[in-house]
């Protein structure tokens, strides 16, 4: 597990690592299959960074790292929360709506003279509310999760069109921007700098803190419990329906986070803020090695998923010749593969 | 003694599958009605002999729902899903409106039907590959339609070249917004589609095949079951079903418009299915059940307009329907409605969860 860290984290500054990490890499494999995927979104990652610099050039350099981290932050998050639903067997569609609703009614709080903190609060407390609701109705009524929070992703949207159908913008000097300020860490030559943002810094601590619930605490084993075999955990007298609804919460109020962090970016909340958002956040928790039957995965794995998303967005645009339309049939086409990668070391597990 | 027969009429209506959807429809109408009273008016304009009225209008917009809801359901039944059907109408308006625009003669039935068929048959094809990796790949129903969901929507503005394409066809055109005994014919056709598919599942053994595989996918293959090629039909059927809907639809304007066409239909379409009383864990379905469900959320489009609620706020009002239905179908509210013997009400679900806990608690350390 130690093993799958320390690439995933280092991967986008340093490319390959040496010899000696590629025969743990190698041990681990053989001792435990089910991260081959995560292994594999890695060795994906690396060469797509290697295939841009080889022929796009200005990838691998200081500032277009730092802008792939600080426009995937809040792809990063939300894939923490989808990988949470993800381990138990769920799903959770309604994230990106929960986005919409969150930032255009922070926005509008917040240019309605809200102290800032309070907006943000608000807004995490927004995605939280809307977890809460899928995880009773999965948990105590018994829908499935797929339509429960299907229902949550109408809802959101729905109630975001209500509070408006308009961009809202933030005011110019709203403290929230803060949080999307860019900070010079290095100075490199021209703009080739190291910059960071409070909101890639949030990333970071979601990501850390979701590690250490996931494989420190009791919790984390109960989520990947719960996705092994729902009705073993229960008998073992672990906490099922009580962490089944905590995993709805966590991707709800991630989404709150997240909302946070992209509305301080860019400073402009609209009701169709996210489309398409929830598949983003399964697409990169899938790339990343979670199993969507539950059970096995791991969130930074998840986080290479949703760097490999962005870095491809990244290197669509670089070449130019590639049709935007085409986007959508290469995320696609990715998806595919990584699901039959997954089809492959499951049944290579059951023989 | 007779208390007791009532009670059990009541809860024998309330099983109906489809009862509350229509109880949901009329419900809806009477609200517009309160509105304006003359809104059920219909009218017969001699002229065109046609029947004019907003209830027609609502018939003449079910009609794409309708036959995406119709494969849904079969889909579902297996114990799949199809997300991909919204894309796949997108790509089948794509390449009717292509191909007529290329055509460029306005009035050939020949061009129109050419391009109907050619989308059918790309419908059938992107159905074909979802059947593929379900049904032989093994792949879960859900994620091989999202990809295709993804991918579909691609396809769509890569046949289009990104455009919103328009197209000049007077047979084609006909379809979506021709008269027929006074009533749309895409409505007349959607009913007709949906009667043949009924009779051909509930009439022959396939509709209880079918069932069979959702319910147990091992033990319908040991009772001589073929799992594998059923399921390709289905999702296929599913796919052609999406094609025509992406007909219908493209065919009100003339326009296909890539990125909003069919957009979040395969969302209406599984709301349909539930409203129609098919269990989303599959092993049954109803097809009137899935009509019942495409005629209320047609009627649900027309009301939040009618009532002059802006429109992209309906999503709002479909998440209070499917929420409101997914209690009534769930077990512990229909317990609980049981012990009170009261009709149940949305509000039931709060009050409910409390209530309940130690009961979970027991079926915990059971």
């Amino acid at each position: 597990m130690t093993a799958v860290q320390t690439p995933s984290v280092d991967a986008p500054v340093d490319g390959p690592g040496g010899s000696k990490l590629g025969s743990t890499i190698k041990r681990v494999i053989a001792s435990n299959p089910s991260v081959l995927p995560t292994v594999a979104a890695i060795v994906i990652f690396i060469g797509m960074v290697i295939y841009g610099e080889v022929a796009y050039g200005r990838i691998v350099q200081y500032n277009t790292l730092s802008n792939l981290l600080i426009n995937n932050a809040h792809l990063i998050i939300l894939a923490a929360g989808m990988t949470f639903v993800i381990l138990t067997g769920g799903i959770d569609l309604s994230v990106g709506s929960v986005i919409a609703f969150s930032s255009v009614a922070g926005v509008m709080l917040a240019n309605a003279g809200w102290n800032p903190w309070v907006v943000i609060v608000l807004m995490i407390l927004i995605g939280t509310v809307f977890g809460l609701a899928s995880g009773i109705l999965i948990q105590y009524f018994n829908v499935q999760p797929f339509i429960a929070t299907l229902a949550m992703m109408f809802l959101g949207r729905g109630l975001a069109s209500l509070l408006s159908t308009q961009p809202e913008r933030l005011a110019d000097d709203s403290q929230l921007l803060w949080l999307g300020e860019q900070f010079k860490l290095i100075d490199g030559e021209k703009v080739n700098d190291v910059v960071i943002t409070p909101g890639v810094i949030i990333a970071f601590v979601v990501v850390l803190v979701a590690f250490f619930v996931l494989h420190r605490t009791r919790t984390g084993r109960t989520v990947y419990a719960i996705g092994g075999s729902e009705s073993s955990s229960a008998l073992m007298g672990l906490a099922v329906p009580r962490t089944k609804i905590l995993v709805y919460v966590i991707s709800g109020t991630l989404s709150g986070i997240a909302a946070v962090v992209y509305t301080s970016r860019l400073g402009i909340a609209q009701n169709i803020t996210g489309i398409g958002w929830e598949l983003d956040a399964i697409a990169a928790t899938v790339i990343g090695g979670t199993l969507l039957t539950g059970g096995y995965g791991y969130v930074l794995g998840s986080v290479v998923g949703a760097l490999v998303l962005g870095l491809m967005n990244v290197l669509i645009t670089r070449d130019g010749g590639i049709p935007p339309e085409m986007t959508t049939i290469i995320t696609g086409g990715i998806l595919l593969v990584f699901v039959l990668l997954q089809r492959a070391v499951t049944s290579k597990r059951q023989t | 003694m007779s208390t007791g027969a009532r009670t059990s009429w009541l809860r024998e209506l309330v099983r109906k599958p489809f009862f509350w959807g229509l109880v949901a429809i009329v419900a809806l109408l009477v609200l517009n009605v309160l509105k304006d009273p003359n809104y059920l008016a219909i009218s017969y304009d001699p002229e065109t002999g046609r029947l004019v009225g907003n209830v027609v209008d609502i018939l003449r917009a079910s009609a794409p729902i309708l036959m995406i809801a119709v494969g849904m359901s079969l889909v579902i039944a297996t114990g799949g899903i199809d997300l991909s059907v919204g894309s796949v109408m997108a790509v089948s308006g794509a390449v009717a409106m292509v191909l007529m625009k290329d055509a460029g003669d306005s009035g050939s039935v020949l061009v129109a039907l050419g391009a109907i068929g050619l989308a059918l048959l790309i419908s059938a094809v992107l159905g074909a590959v979802n059947g593929v990796l379900v049904a032989y790949v093994g792949l879960q129903p859900f994620i091989s339609t999202l990809i295709m969901m993804l991918a579909g929507r691609g396809i769509a503005k890569v046949i289009t070249e990104g455009q919103n394409t328009s197209a000049s066809n007077e047979p084609f055109r006909w379809i979506a917004n021709g008269f027929l005994i006074g009533l749309p014919v895409v409505f007349l056709l959607a009913i007709a589609i949906a009667i043949v598919v009924g009779l051909v599942v509930r009439r022959s053994a396939l509709g209880l095949m079918i069932e069979a595989i959702g319910i147990n996918p091992k033990a319908s293959r040991m009772a001589g079951i073929k799992p594998n090629g059923l399921l390709l039909t289905v999702y296929i059927l599913s796919g052609v079903l999406a094609g025509v809907a992406g007909i219908m639809s493209v065919g009100t304007v003339m326009t296909v418009d890539v990125s909003r066409t069919g957009y979040q239909m395969e969302l209406d379409a599984i709301l349909a299915v539930v409203i129609g009383g098919t269990s989303l864990s599959g092993g049954k379905f109803s097809i009137g059940g899935a009509v019942v469900g495409g005629l209320l959320i047609a009627t649900l489009d027309k009301t939040i307009v009618f009532l002059g609620i802006s429109s992209s706020a309906t999503p709002a009002f479909k998440a209070i329907v499917i929420v409101v239905l997914c209690l009534l179908q769930s077990q512990r509210v229909r317990s609980w409605f049981v012990q009170r013997r009261k009709p149940p009400r949305a509000s039931a679900a709060p009050s409910a969860v409390p209530s309940e806990k130690p009961q979970q608690k027991q079926e915990v350390t059971a």
